[in-house]
Protein backbone atom coordinates (compact mmCIF):
# COMPACT_ATOMS: atom_id res chain seq x y z
CA UNK A 1 0.00 0.00 0.00
CA UNK A 2 1.18 3.52 -0.71
CA UNK A 3 1.69 5.76 2.69
CA UNK A 4 3.49 8.65 3.79
CA UNK A 5 7.21 8.35 4.97
CA UNK A 6 9.28 10.07 7.31
CA UNK A 7 13.28 10.58 6.08
CA UNK A 8 14.38 13.25 8.03
CA UNK A 9 14.13 16.73 9.36
CA UNK A 10 11.33 18.18 6.29
CA UNK A 11 11.92 14.99 4.41
CA UNK A 12 9.20 12.97 3.60
CA UNK A 13 7.93 10.87 0.62
CA UNK A 14 5.46 8.75 -0.22
CA UNK A 15 6.32 5.00 -0.59
CA UNK A 16 5.06 1.58 -1.10
CA UNK A 17 4.58 -0.51 2.59
CA UNK A 18 3.10 -3.76 3.88
CA UNK A 19 -0.51 -3.68 4.57
CA UNK A 20 -0.92 -3.42 8.18
CA UNK A 21 -2.06 -6.68 10.18
CA UNK A 22 -4.04 -6.93 13.05
CA UNK A 23 -1.98 -7.71 16.06
CA UNK A 24 -4.81 -7.32 19.18
CA UNK A 25 -8.29 -9.25 19.04
CA UNK A 26 -9.76 -5.77 19.32
CA UNK A 27 -7.76 -4.53 16.17
CA UNK A 28 -9.72 -2.94 13.22
CA UNK A 29 -7.72 -2.39 9.88
CA UNK A 30 -9.05 0.89 8.31
CA UNK A 31 -9.18 1.76 4.59
CA UNK A 32 -8.19 5.77 4.64
CA UNK A 33 -10.56 8.13 2.72
CA UNK A 34 -9.44 11.15 3.77
CA UNK A 35 -6.48 12.39 6.04
CA UNK A 36 -5.37 15.72 6.85
CA UNK A 37 -1.69 17.45 7.94
CA UNK A 38 -1.73 19.14 11.53
CA UNK A 39 -0.35 21.53 13.22
CA UNK A 40 1.37 18.82 15.73
CA UNK A 41 2.77 16.76 12.68
CA UNK A 42 4.66 20.07 11.79
CA UNK A 43 6.82 19.29 14.97
CA UNK A 44 7.70 15.82 13.88
CA UNK A 45 8.09 17.26 10.60
CA UNK A 46 10.81 19.01 11.94
CA UNK A 47 12.46 17.04 13.70
CA UNK A 48 11.69 18.08 17.38
CA UNK A 49 9.92 15.70 18.72
CA UNK A 50 12.38 12.94 20.38
CA UNK A 51 12.24 9.54 19.23
CA UNK A 52 11.08 9.86 15.78
CA UNK A 53 12.18 7.45 13.85
CA UNK A 54 13.31 7.32 10.19
CA UNK A 55 10.63 4.89 7.98
CA UNK A 56 7.45 5.85 10.17
CA UNK A 57 4.03 7.16 8.61
CA UNK A 58 2.55 10.11 10.38
CA UNK A 59 -1.03 11.28 10.11
CA UNK A 60 -3.25 11.40 13.58
CA UNK A 61 -6.46 12.57 11.68
CA UNK A 62 -8.12 10.39 9.56
CA UNK A 63 -11.17 8.22 8.39
CA UNK A 64 -11.46 5.63 6.24
CA UNK A 65 -13.88 2.40 6.04
CA UNK A 66 -13.28 -0.99 7.72
CA UNK A 67 -11.84 -3.67 5.71
CA UNK A 68 -11.18 -5.64 8.75
CA UNK A 69 -11.67 -6.62 12.43
CA UNK A 70 -10.09 -8.41 15.13
CA UNK A 71 -11.83 -11.15 16.89
CA UNK A 72 -13.04 -9.26 19.86
CA UNK A 73 -14.47 -6.33 18.04
CA UNK A 74 -18.05 -5.86 18.01
CA UNK A 75 -18.95 -2.55 18.36
CA UNK A 76 -18.36 -2.06 14.54
CA UNK A 77 -18.38 -4.12 11.39
CA UNK A 78 -16.54 -4.72 7.72
CA UNK A 79 -18.08 -1.78 5.69
CA UNK A 80 -18.82 0.69 8.49
CA UNK A 81 -17.39 4.28 7.98
CA UNK A 82 -15.53 5.59 10.85
CA UNK A 83 -14.15 9.20 13.04
CA UNK A 84 -11.01 7.69 14.36
CA UNK A 85 -10.37 9.79 17.54
CA UNK A 86 -6.77 11.14 17.06
CA UNK A 87 -6.12 9.20 20.51
CA UNK A 88 -5.82 5.20 21.07
CA UNK A 89 -7.45 4.59 24.30
CA UNK A 90 -8.62 0.89 25.87
CA UNK A 91 -11.39 2.50 27.57
CA UNK A 92 -10.73 0.35 30.63
CA UNK A 93 -7.97 1.88 32.35
CA UNK A 94 -8.19 4.47 35.62
CA UNK A 95 -7.76 7.35 32.92
CA UNK A 96 -10.47 6.17 30.33
CA UNK A 97 -12.51 5.53 32.77
CA UNK A 98 -12.62 9.47 33.71
CA UNK A 99 -13.08 10.00 30.17
CA UNK A 100 -9.55 10.79 29.76
CA UNK A 101 -9.04 9.22 26.29
CA UNK A 102 -5.91 11.08 25.57
CA UNK A 103 -4.40 9.54 28.76
CA UNK A 104 -4.62 6.13 28.24
CA UNK A 105 -2.29 3.96 30.56
CA UNK A 106 -2.71 1.00 27.87
CA UNK A 107 -1.43 2.39 24.96
CA UNK A 108 1.88 3.88 25.12
CA UNK A 109 4.82 1.94 26.58
CA UNK A 110 7.85 4.09 25.47
CA UNK A 111 6.58 7.40 28.13
CA UNK A 112 4.39 7.75 31.11
CA UNK A 113 3.41 11.16 30.56
CA UNK A 114 1.14 10.71 26.83
CA UNK A 115 -0.95 8.68 25.71
CA UNK A 116 -1.19 6.42 22.40
CA UNK A 117 -1.48 8.67 19.43
CA UNK A 118 -1.21 7.52 15.76
CA UNK A 119 1.87 8.44 13.48
CA UNK A 120 3.35 10.70 16.21
CA UNK A 121 6.60 8.77 17.20
CA UNK A 122 7.86 6.59 19.48
CA UNK A 123 7.30 8.37 22.65
CA UNK A 124 3.77 8.55 21.50
CA UNK A 125 3.82 4.79 21.17
CA UNK A 126 5.43 3.96 18.26
CA UNK A 127 1.96 3.19 15.66
CA UNK A 128 2.21 4.03 11.97
CA UNK A 129 -0.53 6.95 11.07
CA UNK A 130 -3.16 7.51 8.86
CA UNK A 131 -1.37 9.33 5.59
CA UNK A 132 -1.85 5.90 4.48
CA UNK A 133 -4.13 3.66 2.59
CA UNK A 134 -4.77 1.45 5.20
CA UNK A 135 -4.13 1.93 8.63
CA UNK A 136 -3.91 -0.22 12.44
CA UNK A 137 -6.57 1.13 14.72
CA UNK A 138 -6.06 -0.76 18.09
CA UNK A 139 -9.53 -0.83 20.71
CA UNK A 140 -11.31 -0.68 17.69
CA UNK A 141 -14.50 -0.86 20.51
CA UNK A 142 -13.97 1.91 22.09
CA UNK A 143 -12.54 5.05 19.52
CA UNK A 144 -13.87 5.00 16.17
CA UNK A 145 -17.54 6.43 15.97
CA UNK A 146 -19.70 5.36 13.14
CA UNK A 147 -20.17 8.71 10.59
CA UNK A 148 -23.29 9.69 10.51
CA UNK A 149 -25.28 9.01 7.02
CA UNK A 150 -25.70 12.60 6.18
CA UNK A 151 -21.90 13.54 7.05
CA UNK A 152 -19.54 14.73 4.73
CA UNK A 153 -16.51 12.96 4.75
CA UNK A 154 -14.63 16.36 4.79
CA UNK A 155 -16.37 17.60 7.95
CA UNK A 156 -16.38 13.79 9.56
CA UNK A 157 -12.14 14.11 9.26
CA UNK A 158 -12.27 17.58 11.35
CA UNK A 159 -13.85 15.56 14.01
CA UNK A 160 -10.33 13.70 14.59
CA UNK A 161 -8.82 16.07 15.74
CA UNK A 162 -9.07 20.11 14.59
CA UNK A 163 -12.61 21.04 16.04
CA UNK A 164 -12.07 18.51 19.40
CA UNK A 165 -8.99 20.37 20.23
CA UNK A 166 -10.51 23.98 19.25
CA UNK A 167 -13.69 23.12 21.83
CA UNK A 168 -11.88 21.76 24.45
CA UNK A 169 -9.26 24.76 24.19
CA UNK A 170 -12.43 26.80 24.91
CA UNK A 171 -14.19 24.32 27.36
CA UNK A 172 -10.57 24.29 29.51
CA UNK A 173 -10.47 28.29 29.86
CA UNK A 174 -13.10 28.36 31.82
CA UNK A 175 -15.08 31.04 29.98
CA UNK A 176 -17.70 32.52 32.05
CA UNK A 177 -20.27 34.49 30.62
CA UNK A 178 -19.50 38.01 29.37
CA UNK A 179 -15.35 37.09 29.30
CA UNK A 180 -12.88 38.46 27.08
CA UNK A 181 -10.62 35.53 25.83
CA UNK A 182 -7.44 35.93 23.73
CA UNK A 183 -6.33 33.23 21.42
CA UNK A 184 -2.92 33.29 20.50
CA UNK A 185 -2.35 31.51 16.92
CA UNK A 186 -4.94 31.52 14.27
CA UNK A 187 -4.24 27.90 12.62
CA UNK A 188 -6.73 26.03 12.64
CA UNK A 189 -6.82 25.20 16.21
CA UNK A 190 -7.06 28.88 17.57
CA UNK A 191 -9.51 29.39 14.86
CA UNK A 192 -12.07 26.91 16.15
CA UNK A 193 -10.83 27.69 19.62
CA UNK A 194 -12.10 31.31 18.74
CA UNK A 195 -15.72 30.27 17.08
CA UNK A 196 -16.48 27.90 20.32
CA UNK A 197 -15.25 30.62 22.85
CA UNK A 198 -18.78 32.27 21.28
CA UNK A 199 -20.40 28.55 22.41
CA UNK A 200 -19.37 29.06 26.18
CA UNK A 201 -20.62 32.81 26.03
CA UNK A 202 -17.42 34.59 25.58
CA UNK A 203 -18.16 38.80 25.25
CA UNK A 204 -15.07 39.72 23.07
CA UNK A 205 -13.23 36.88 21.36
CA UNK A 206 -9.59 38.08 20.11
CA UNK A 207 -7.35 36.62 18.25
CA UNK A 208 -3.49 36.82 17.46
CA UNK A 209 -1.06 35.61 14.86
CA UNK A 210 1.38 37.30 12.37
CA UNK A 211 -0.08 35.86 9.06
CA UNK A 212 -2.57 38.15 7.44
CA UNK A 213 -4.48 35.94 5.22
CA UNK A 214 -5.15 33.68 8.77
CA UNK A 215 -6.25 36.87 10.86
CA UNK A 216 -8.43 37.34 7.48
CA UNK A 217 -10.29 33.90 7.56
CA UNK A 218 -10.55 34.00 11.47
CA UNK A 219 -12.32 37.72 11.47
CA UNK A 220 -14.87 35.90 8.78
CA UNK A 221 -15.40 32.34 10.37
CA UNK A 222 -14.81 33.10 14.09
CA UNK A 223 -16.56 36.18 14.14
CA UNK A 224 -13.13 37.58 16.19
CA UNK A 225 -11.16 40.55 16.42
CA UNK A 226 -7.95 39.77 14.67
CA UNK A 227 -4.27 41.45 15.59
CA UNK A 228 -1.21 40.75 14.11
CA UNK A 229 1.70 40.62 16.58
CA UNK A 230 4.04 41.99 14.04
CA UNK A 231 2.38 45.02 13.78
CA UNK A 232 0.77 45.93 17.49
CA UNK A 233 4.36 46.05 19.39
CA UNK A 234 4.40 44.60 22.81
CA UNK A 235 1.65 42.04 22.72
CA UNK A 236 1.44 42.01 25.93
CA UNK A 237 1.29 45.56 26.33
CA UNK A 238 -1.23 46.07 23.59
CA UNK A 239 -3.88 43.27 25.14
CA UNK A 240 -3.84 45.02 28.46
CA UNK A 241 -4.41 48.47 26.49
CA UNK A 242 -7.47 46.79 24.73
CA UNK A 243 -8.78 45.65 28.22
CA UNK A 244 -8.86 48.60 30.24
CA UNK A 245 -5.40 47.59 31.55
CA UNK A 246 -6.99 44.24 33.49
CA UNK A 247 -5.64 41.66 30.87
CA UNK A 248 -7.87 38.80 29.21
CA UNK A 249 -10.31 36.89 31.38
CA UNK A 250 -9.11 33.48 29.38
CA UNK A 251 -6.15 33.07 27.02
CA UNK A 252 -5.67 30.35 24.94
CA UNK A 253 -2.37 29.13 23.81
CA UNK A 254 -3.21 27.34 20.34
CA UNK A 255 0.49 27.96 19.08
CA UNK A 256 3.07 25.34 20.83
CA UNK A 257 6.68 24.60 20.18
CA UNK A 258 7.07 26.52 16.81
CA UNK A 259 6.62 29.95 18.38
CA UNK A 260 7.73 33.10 16.43
CA UNK A 261 7.80 36.41 17.69
CA UNK A 262 10.88 36.00 20.21
CA UNK A 263 14.85 35.48 19.01
CA UNK A 264 15.74 34.20 22.04
CA UNK A 265 12.93 31.69 22.68
CA UNK A 266 13.43 30.81 19.00
CA UNK A 267 17.29 30.16 18.93
CA UNK A 268 16.69 28.09 22.09
CA UNK A 269 13.91 26.02 21.33
CA UNK A 270 13.92 25.48 17.98
CA UNK A 271 17.30 25.64 16.61
CA UNK A 272 19.49 24.82 19.37
CA UNK A 273 16.84 22.22 20.90
CA UNK A 274 17.71 23.87 24.58
CA UNK A 275 14.12 23.80 25.61
CA UNK A 276 11.22 22.08 24.56
CA UNK A 277 10.25 24.05 21.92
CA UNK A 278 9.66 27.99 21.81
CA UNK A 279 7.84 28.76 24.19
CA UNK A 280 6.95 32.60 23.14
CA UNK A 281 3.08 32.12 22.71
CA UNK A 282 2.30 30.57 26.27
CA UNK A 283 5.15 33.05 27.60
CA UNK A 284 2.63 36.18 26.01
CA UNK A 285 -0.48 34.27 27.65
CA UNK A 286 0.76 34.19 31.31
CA UNK A 287 1.46 37.68 30.71
CA UNK A 288 -1.61 38.83 29.32
CA UNK A 289 -4.33 37.06 31.33
CA UNK A 290 -5.26 39.18 33.91
CA UNK A 291 -5.00 38.44 37.93
CA UNK A 292 -6.71 34.88 38.80
CA UNK A 293 -7.29 34.32 34.74
CA UNK A 294 -7.24 30.64 33.23
CA UNK A 295 -4.72 30.19 30.55
CA UNK A 296 -5.60 26.94 28.80
CA UNK A 297 -2.55 25.10 26.99
CA UNK A 298 -3.74 23.23 23.67
CA UNK A 299 0.08 24.52 21.92
CA UNK A 300 2.06 20.86 21.88
CA UNK A 301 5.26 21.39 23.25
CA UNK A 302 8.50 18.66 24.15
CA UNK A 303 8.86 16.54 27.03
CA UNK A 304 11.48 18.51 28.01
CA UNK A 305 11.83 22.25 30.03
CA UNK A 306 10.67 25.77 28.60
CA UNK A 307 11.37 29.09 29.70
CA UNK A 308 7.67 30.40 30.89
CA UNK A 309 7.59 33.22 33.59
CA UNK A 310 6.02 30.81 36.15
CA UNK A 311 6.61 33.28 39.08
CA UNK A 312 4.14 35.69 37.38
CA UNK A 313 1.85 32.76 36.68
CA UNK A 314 1.99 32.63 41.10
CA UNK A 315 2.33 35.91 41.57
CA UNK A 316 -0.87 36.65 39.39
CA UNK A 317 -3.09 33.34 41.07
CA UNK A 318 -3.26 32.10 37.51
CA UNK A 319 -5.17 28.54 36.45
CA UNK A 320 -3.10 26.53 34.08
CA UNK A 321 -5.59 23.96 32.23
CA UNK A 322 -3.96 21.58 29.44
CA UNK A 323 -4.59 18.05 28.05
CA UNK A 324 -4.43 16.10 24.43
CA UNK A 325 -7.60 16.57 23.85
CA UNK A 326 -10.12 13.92 24.52
CA UNK A 327 -11.80 13.50 21.63
CA UNK A 328 -13.99 10.43 22.24
CA UNK A 329 -15.72 12.43 25.03
CA UNK A 330 -16.61 15.34 22.94
CA UNK A 331 -17.53 13.47 19.67
CA UNK A 332 -21.53 13.09 20.88
CA UNK A 333 -22.05 17.06 21.62
CA UNK A 334 -19.70 17.92 18.37
CA UNK A 335 -21.49 15.99 16.08
CA UNK A 336 -24.58 17.47 16.84
CA UNK A 337 -22.92 20.78 16.45
CA UNK A 338 -22.61 20.36 13.18
CA UNK A 339 -25.59 18.90 11.99
CA UNK A 340 -27.21 22.08 13.41
CA UNK A 341 -25.57 23.89 11.41
CA UNK A 342 -23.71 25.25 14.97
CA UNK A 343 -20.26 24.58 13.36
CA UNK A 344 -18.78 24.31 9.89
CA UNK A 345 -15.41 22.39 9.62
CA UNK A 346 -14.97 21.44 5.69
CA UNK A 347 -14.91 25.73 5.60
CA UNK A 348 -11.80 24.97 6.99
CA UNK A 349 -10.26 23.51 3.83
CA UNK A 350 -8.42 25.08 1.65
CA UNK A 351 -6.15 22.38 0.03
CA UNK A 352 -6.33 18.53 -1.21
CA UNK A 353 -3.56 16.73 -2.41
CA UNK A 354 -3.17 13.02 -3.42
CA UNK A 355 -0.92 10.93 -1.04
CA UNK A 356 1.97 11.08 -3.70
CA UNK A 357 2.35 14.52 -3.20
CA UNK A 358 2.41 14.42 0.65
CA UNK A 359 6.20 16.12 0.71
CA UNK A 360 4.42 19.39 -1.18
CA UNK A 361 1.45 18.57 1.01
CA UNK A 362 4.02 19.36 4.30
CA UNK A 363 6.26 21.91 2.81
CA UNK A 364 3.09 24.45 2.13
CA UNK A 365 1.30 23.95 5.38
CA UNK A 366 4.43 24.41 7.24
CA UNK A 367 5.73 27.33 5.22
CA UNK A 368 2.27 28.86 5.04
CA UNK A 369 2.44 28.89 1.03
CA UNK A 370 -0.49 29.55 -1.12
CA UNK A 371 -2.46 31.46 2.09
CA UNK A 372 -3.13 27.34 3.43
CA UNK A 373 -5.16 26.79 6.70
CA UNK A 374 -6.02 23.16 6.24
CA UNK A 375 -4.85 20.46 3.99
CA UNK A 376 -6.34 16.68 3.27
CA UNK A 377 -4.42 13.82 2.14
CA UNK A 378 -6.49 11.58 -0.69
CA UNK A 379 -5.34 7.97 -0.34
CA UNK A 380 -5.28 6.51 -4.03
CA UNK A 381 -7.59 3.60 -2.30
CA UNK A 382 -10.24 6.63 -1.29
CA UNK A 383 -12.06 6.93 -4.36
CA UNK A 384 -12.92 2.68 -4.75
CA UNK B 1 10.79 2.85 50.07
CA UNK B 2 13.99 1.74 52.58
CA UNK B 3 12.19 4.62 55.11
CA UNK B 4 9.17 3.00 55.26
CA UNK B 5 9.56 2.10 59.05
CA UNK B 6 9.39 5.93 60.11
CA UNK B 7 6.94 6.81 57.77
CA UNK B 8 3.78 4.96 59.16
CA UNK B 9 0.65 5.43 56.89
CA UNK B 10 -1.99 7.37 58.60
CA UNK B 11 -5.72 6.83 58.66
CA UNK B 12 -6.63 10.98 57.32
CA UNK B 13 -10.31 10.68 59.53
CA UNK B 14 -8.17 10.40 62.63
CA UNK B 15 -6.87 13.70 62.23
CA UNK B 16 -9.05 16.68 63.77
CA UNK B 17 -11.11 18.57 61.25
CA UNK B 18 -10.60 16.57 58.18
CA UNK B 19 -12.57 16.79 55.33
CA UNK B 20 -14.82 19.36 57.41
CA UNK B 21 -13.95 22.43 54.42
CA UNK B 22 -14.22 19.95 51.41
CA UNK B 23 -15.78 21.25 48.71
CA UNK B 24 -16.23 19.10 45.99
CA UNK B 25 -17.51 21.97 43.36
CA UNK B 26 -13.93 23.21 43.78
CA UNK B 27 -12.47 21.41 41.22
CA UNK B 28 -10.01 22.68 38.87
CA UNK B 29 -9.22 19.94 36.82
CA UNK B 30 -12.55 20.91 34.76
CA UNK B 31 -13.32 19.94 32.25
CA UNK B 32 -12.63 16.08 33.60
CA UNK B 33 -16.30 14.98 34.46
CA UNK B 34 -15.83 11.88 36.15
CA UNK B 35 -12.90 12.69 38.02
CA UNK B 36 -11.81 9.77 40.71
CA UNK B 37 -8.77 9.15 42.70
CA UNK B 38 -7.23 5.66 42.94
CA UNK B 39 -9.22 5.38 46.32
CA UNK B 40 -12.42 5.66 44.40
CA UNK B 41 -11.66 3.15 41.72
CA UNK B 42 -12.64 -0.46 42.19
CA UNK B 43 -10.38 -1.64 40.02
CA UNK B 44 -7.72 0.93 39.75
CA UNK B 45 -5.24 -1.75 38.21
CA UNK B 46 -7.67 -2.85 35.89
CA UNK B 47 -5.63 -3.95 32.35
CA UNK B 48 -7.57 -4.81 29.10
CA UNK B 49 -8.64 -8.90 28.61
CA UNK B 50 -5.84 -9.39 26.12
CA UNK B 51 -2.52 -7.99 25.61
CA UNK B 52 -0.81 -7.56 22.24
CA UNK B 53 1.78 -10.39 22.30
CA UNK B 54 5.75 -8.95 22.32
CA UNK B 55 7.02 -10.02 19.18
CA UNK B 56 9.10 -6.91 18.34
CA UNK B 57 11.08 -5.57 20.43
CA UNK B 58 9.68 -2.63 22.29
CA UNK B 59 11.37 0.14 24.55
CA UNK B 60 9.80 0.30 27.81
CA UNK B 61 10.00 3.61 29.82
CA UNK B 62 10.87 2.83 33.23
CA UNK B 63 8.02 4.86 34.57
CA UNK B 64 5.66 2.14 33.96
CA UNK B 65 5.42 -1.61 35.06
CA UNK B 66 4.51 -3.90 32.34
CA UNK B 67 4.44 -3.13 28.27
CA UNK B 68 0.96 -1.27 27.31
CA UNK B 69 -1.48 -4.13 25.80
CA UNK B 70 -1.51 -2.79 22.82
CA UNK B 71 1.75 -1.04 21.20
CA UNK B 72 3.27 -0.31 17.44
CA UNK B 73 5.26 -2.36 15.54
CA UNK B 74 6.42 -0.95 12.25
CA UNK B 75 9.79 0.27 13.48
CA UNK B 76 11.45 -1.48 16.12
CA UNK B 77 15.18 -0.03 17.32
CA UNK B 78 18.00 -0.87 14.71
CA UNK B 79 21.44 0.10 13.74
CA UNK B 80 23.31 2.51 15.83
CA UNK B 81 20.30 4.78 16.85
CA UNK B 82 18.40 1.93 18.34
CA UNK B 83 21.72 0.90 20.55
CA UNK B 84 21.92 4.46 21.58
CA UNK B 85 17.67 4.45 21.91
CA UNK B 86 18.14 1.12 24.01
CA UNK B 87 21.06 3.16 26.52
CA UNK B 88 18.10 5.81 26.80
CA UNK B 89 15.71 4.19 28.17
CA UNK B 90 17.58 3.05 31.07
CA UNK B 91 16.73 6.11 32.41
CA UNK B 92 13.21 7.93 33.46
CA UNK B 93 11.94 10.90 31.61
CA UNK B 94 12.45 12.76 34.52
CA UNK B 95 16.12 12.62 33.31
CA UNK B 96 18.03 14.18 30.31
CA UNK B 97 20.29 11.20 29.86
CA UNK B 98 16.73 10.08 28.38
CA UNK B 99 15.68 12.15 25.98
CA UNK B 100 19.24 14.09 24.80
CA UNK B 101 20.55 10.49 23.65
CA UNK B 102 17.34 10.26 21.92
CA UNK B 103 17.13 13.12 20.08
CA UNK B 104 21.15 12.20 18.85
CA UNK B 105 19.85 8.76 18.00
CA UNK B 106 17.10 10.23 15.37
CA UNK B 107 19.94 12.52 14.01
CA UNK B 108 22.03 8.96 13.34
CA UNK B 109 18.58 7.58 12.33
CA UNK B 110 18.64 10.17 9.20
CA UNK B 111 22.29 9.11 8.60
CA UNK B 112 21.24 5.56 8.20
CA UNK B 113 18.30 6.31 6.65
CA UNK B 114 20.33 7.69 3.48
CA UNK B 115 22.92 4.97 3.24
CA UNK B 116 19.95 2.56 2.88
CA UNK B 117 18.53 4.21 0.29
CA UNK B 118 21.56 4.73 -1.21
CA UNK B 119 22.06 0.21 -0.74
CA UNK B 120 18.73 -0.14 -2.19
CA UNK B 121 19.88 1.62 -5.20
CA UNK B 122 17.84 4.69 -4.21
CA UNK B 123 19.41 8.15 -4.52
CA UNK B 124 17.32 9.77 -1.89
CA UNK B 125 15.25 12.98 -4.16
CA UNK B 126 16.04 15.52 -1.64
CA UNK B 127 14.38 18.37 -3.90
CA UNK B 128 11.47 16.97 -4.10
CA UNK B 129 11.69 15.05 -0.15
CA UNK B 130 11.49 18.57 0.75
CA UNK B 131 8.52 19.87 -0.95
CA UNK B 132 10.26 22.56 -2.86
CA UNK B 133 8.99 22.53 -6.03
CA UNK B 134 6.27 24.31 -3.89
CA UNK B 135 8.40 27.06 -3.08
CA UNK B 136 9.06 27.65 -6.48
CA UNK B 137 5.30 27.61 -7.06
CA UNK B 138 4.01 29.84 -4.70
CA UNK B 139 7.07 31.73 -2.77
CA UNK B 140 9.79 31.78 -5.51
CA UNK B 141 11.48 35.23 -5.18
CA UNK B 142 12.29 34.72 -1.17
CA UNK B 143 12.67 30.81 -1.89
CA UNK B 144 15.90 32.12 -4.59
CA UNK B 145 16.78 34.78 -2.21
CA UNK B 146 16.82 32.01 0.52
CA UNK B 147 18.87 29.48 -1.19
CA UNK B 148 21.21 32.21 -2.75
CA UNK B 149 21.99 33.41 0.57
CA UNK B 150 22.71 29.65 1.71
CA UNK B 151 24.70 29.04 -0.79
CA UNK B 152 26.78 32.07 -0.94
CA UNK B 153 27.29 31.52 2.74
CA UNK B 154 29.07 28.25 2.46
CA UNK B 155 31.11 29.12 -0.59
CA UNK B 156 32.22 31.71 1.53
CA UNK B 157 32.88 29.45 4.39
CA UNK B 158 34.18 26.50 2.33
CA UNK B 159 36.93 28.91 0.72
CA UNK B 160 37.35 30.24 4.28
CA UNK B 161 38.06 27.32 6.24
CA UNK B 162 40.22 25.58 3.25
CA UNK B 163 42.39 29.12 3.28
CA UNK B 164 43.28 28.42 6.53
CA UNK B 165 45.71 25.72 8.00
CA UNK B 166 45.81 22.92 6.14
CA UNK B 167 43.28 20.62 8.15
CA UNK B 168 43.12 16.50 8.42
CA UNK B 169 41.54 15.59 4.75
CA UNK B 170 39.20 12.70 6.16
CA UNK B 171 38.25 15.09 9.44
CA UNK B 172 36.99 17.81 6.91
CA UNK B 173 34.96 15.60 4.74
CA UNK B 174 33.30 13.81 7.77
CA UNK B 175 32.16 17.17 9.37
CA UNK B 176 30.94 18.30 5.35
CA UNK B 177 28.94 14.68 5.22
CA UNK B 178 27.06 15.73 8.32
CA UNK B 179 26.01 18.79 8.24
CA UNK B 180 24.34 18.09 4.79
CA UNK B 181 22.04 15.71 6.22
N1 LIG C 1 -3.81 19.45 22.70
C1 LIG C 1 -4.13 18.76 21.62
O1 LIG C 1 -4.76 17.73 21.73
C2 LIG C 1 -3.74 19.25 20.28
C3 LIG C 1 -4.34 18.72 19.15
C4 LIG C 1 -4.03 19.25 17.89
C5 LIG C 1 -3.11 20.26 17.79
N2 LIG C 1 -2.50 20.74 18.91
C6 LIG C 1 -1.50 21.81 18.84
O2 LIG C 1 -2.13 23.05 18.62
C7 LIG C 1 -1.18 23.92 18.01
C8 LIG C 1 -1.80 24.59 16.80
O3 LIG C 1 -2.14 23.65 15.80
P1 LIG C 1 -2.49 24.14 14.32
O4 LIG C 1 -2.85 22.93 13.53
O5 LIG C 1 -3.46 25.24 14.38
O6 LIG C 1 -1.04 24.63 13.86
P2 LIG C 1 -0.49 25.78 12.88
O7 LIG C 1 0.97 25.61 12.87
O8 LIG C 1 -1.24 25.77 11.60
O9 LIG C 1 -0.88 27.14 13.64
C9 LIG C 1 -0.07 27.81 14.53
C10 LIG C 1 -0.24 29.31 14.25
O10 LIG C 1 0.43 30.06 15.27
C11 LIG C 1 1.01 31.20 14.67
N3 LIG C 1 2.04 31.72 15.58
C12 LIG C 1 3.36 31.45 15.63
N4 LIG C 1 3.92 32.09 16.67
C13 LIG C 1 2.93 32.79 17.27
C14 LIG C 1 2.89 33.64 18.41
N5 LIG C 1 3.99 33.88 19.13
N6 LIG C 1 1.70 34.20 18.76
C15 LIG C 1 0.57 33.95 18.03
N7 LIG C 1 0.55 33.14 16.96
C16 LIG C 1 1.72 32.56 16.59
C17 LIG C 1 1.51 30.68 13.34
O11 LIG C 1 1.71 31.76 12.43
C18 LIG C 1 0.38 29.74 12.92
O12 LIG C 1 -0.60 30.41 12.15
C19 LIG C 1 0.03 23.06 17.66
O13 LIG C 1 1.01 23.21 18.66
C20 LIG C 1 -0.53 21.69 17.71
O14 LIG C 1 0.46 20.73 17.99
C21 LIG C 1 -2.81 20.25 20.13
ZN1 LIG D 1 -3.91 17.06 14.70
ZN1 LIG E 1 -7.09 3.45 28.79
Amino acid sequence: MLAMDYRGPKRVRAVQKPMPEIRHPQDAIVRVLRACICGSDLHLYNGNVPDTRVGSTFGHEFVGEIVDIGADVTKVKVGDRVIVPFNIACGECHFCRQEMYGNCQESNTESGAIGGIYGYSHTAGGFNGGQAEYARVPYANVGPVIIPADMDLDDAVMLTDVIPTGYQGAEMAGIQTGDTVVVFGAGPIGIVAARCAWLFGAGRVIIIDKEDYRLDFARNYSYCEAYNFQEIGDPVVFIKKITDWMGADCVIDAVGAEAEGNTLQTITGRKLLQQAGSATALHWAINAVKKGGVVSIVGVYGPTDNLIPIGNAMNKGLTLRGNQTSVKRLLPRLIEHVQNGVLDPKALITHRLPLEEVADGYRMFSNKLDNCIKTVLMPPTANQ
Amino acid sequence: MKDNAINTPIDPKTIKGWGIDADPKNDPTYPMRKRMNAGEDPTPKRRPDNLQPVNVEVLKSIERPKVSAVFGTPAPPSGLSGMIRRQAFKYSENQYKHWLPLIVADRVNVVEGVVTDLFQGKLPNIWAEKGYGMEWKHNRTAFVTKMATIGAVTAGLVVWLSSGKKKKKSEFKAKDYLSRF
